[in-house]
């Protein structure tokens, strides 16, 4: 494996910035130049990359879909959030709508906003293409043809004319799919989800999102110890605070930065990535939680570093 | 893990040590669980004097938010004091000092929840010095 890629970041729902911030922001960016020089193209970008990531980037909109570049010739995909519409466009750019591909795409559970972008997946329309959906509840395929039911859309599934097909994978067992060798892992969320290992040419990504961590069950927690064991990279479910996971949202199912950071040291991971971030948290509250986690994860190292980092739509983690 | 628990007045004081982490966060659920079971063990509240504590992980921030929602369903309250600076930032990060209220020092924490405990601990402190 490669690199991976997010197209979708966001939980429970797409969000966008406003006009009244963008212009907040170009204010604040202008007022901060006056008095600079700035003469050349390479100084402006020098000093807007100066400004920060909350100001002069955004975490962005669009629910979970992550692409994993295996190095093979198939893409592979988490999740079908309303992240896969930009991804569907960047793919149908690349190869044209006559190159047919292979997508093959690990579906957390069914939940609204990680099946939402379907519908808006340009390849899924066009023959020719294959597309192989995978998990590990039997009501997927059915899940994602009802959401397409009138009176909720008006374009039926079998308007979408790639040959597409769905795989029931069992949980805890190896599966290999896409070259790679793929165990899922049912973790605590409404109607279950799962979490995926994917291991490749020496490579391990986890893909662990809307798992709620109850901390009670030390067995529970060595399960998910040995599932993230060693990983280059755990993209991680971190939508609360542990304060609100543990009180006002126990038994939302998710999770929080503080106990990815906890799990992620047990297990000995080489990167921590925080995903699936709360809809009403804005860049500055985000980037925030990145630095607590920095240094959460500083002050309580006991081995090799963890690295952190924030997903945001367009990020790549080269592994 | 030896945690020391020490009755003022209408008020209980508990003192755990060293990390509190998944190998020992259950000793202090245990050392709660008299102030939690009956409402005349701790009338007015727990303090949970952390000056000795080291590190506190989410299994142990738990057990405090267990307490927590105990003792305020009986009117009761719960402080964390002493914090030593990891400890605080800790708090800080889990944005706990929402759950808990924090204060500088067991006596700041007493005096806070009972006049009859602060008076309690100072007199104590005090026989102590003598």
């Amino acid at each position: 494996m490669k690199l991976v890629r997010f197209w979708g970041t966001r939980g429970s729902l797409p969000v966008a910035l406003t006009a009244s911030e963008v212009r907040r922001r170009l204010v604040l960016a202008v007022r901060n130049a006056r008095g600079l020089a700035l003469p050349t193209d390479g100084d402006v970008e020098s000093y807007v990359d100066g400004l920060g990531f909350a100001l002069a980037g955004t975490f962005g909109g669009h629910t979970s879909c992550v692409e994993i570049e295996t190095g093979g010739p198939d893409y592979v995909l988490c999740d079908l959030g309303s992240g896969v519409r930009p991804f569907g466009e960047a793919a149908l750019a690349r190869h044209g709508p006559r190159a047919p591909q292979t997508y093959h795409v690990f579906m957390s559970h069914v939940h609204w906003d990680h099946i939402m972008g379907l519908p808006f997946f340009g390849p899924a329309y066009i023959p020719g293409n294959r597309i192989w959906i995978y998990g590990g509840h039997p009501e997927l395929e059915a899940a994602l043809r009802r959401q397409m039911d009138p009176p909720s859309f008006p374009v039926d599934f079998g308007v979408m004319r790639a040959d597409i097909r769905f795989r029931h994978l069992a949980p805890d067992v190896p599966h290999d799919v896409a070259g790679m060798t793929v165990t899922l892992l049912r973790q605590r969320h409404a109607g279950d989800s799962y979490g995926y290992r994917f291991e490749r040419d020496g490579r391990t990504v986890v893909y662990t999102t809307d798992s709620e961590h109850k901390l009670s069950e030390p067995d529970e927690t060595r399960v998910f110890v040995d599932f993230f064991r060693g990983a280059d990279l755990v993209v991680f479910d971190a939508m609360y605070s542990l304060a609100e996971a543990t009180t006002v949202k126990a038994d939302w199912g998710h999770s929080s930065n503080v106990v990815g950071v906890e799990l992620c040291q047990l297990a000995g991971v080489a990167q921590l990535c925080l995903f699936h971030h709360e809809p009403a948290s804005d860049d500055a509250e985000l980037a925030a939680v990145l630095a607590d986690t920095r240094r959460l994860e500083e002050i309580t190292r006991r081995g090799k570093p963890l690295k952190v980092c924030a997903a945001y739509d367009g990020l790549e983690i080269r592994l | 893990m030896q945690i020391a628990s020490q009755r003022y007045a209408d008020v209980v004081v508990v003192a755990p040590e060293g990390r509190l982490d998944f190998g020992n966060a259950g000793d202090l659920e245990r050392a709660l669980a008299p102030c939690l079971a009956a409402a005349n063990e701790a009338p007015a509240g727990v303090v949970v004097d952390c000056g000795r504590v080291d590190y506190i992980s989410s299994i142990g921030l738990r057990a405090l938010m267990i307490a927590a929602k105990a003792l305020r369903a009986r009117g009761a309250r719960i402080a964390a004091a002493g914090l030593q600076p990891v400890v605080a930032e800790i708090f800080a990060i889990s944005r706990f000092h929402n759950v808990v209220e924090v204060f500088d020092t067991p006596a700041a924490a007493l005096a806070s929840m009972s006049a009859a405990a602060a008076a309690a601990f100072g007199a104590a402190a005090g026989a102590e010095r003598t």
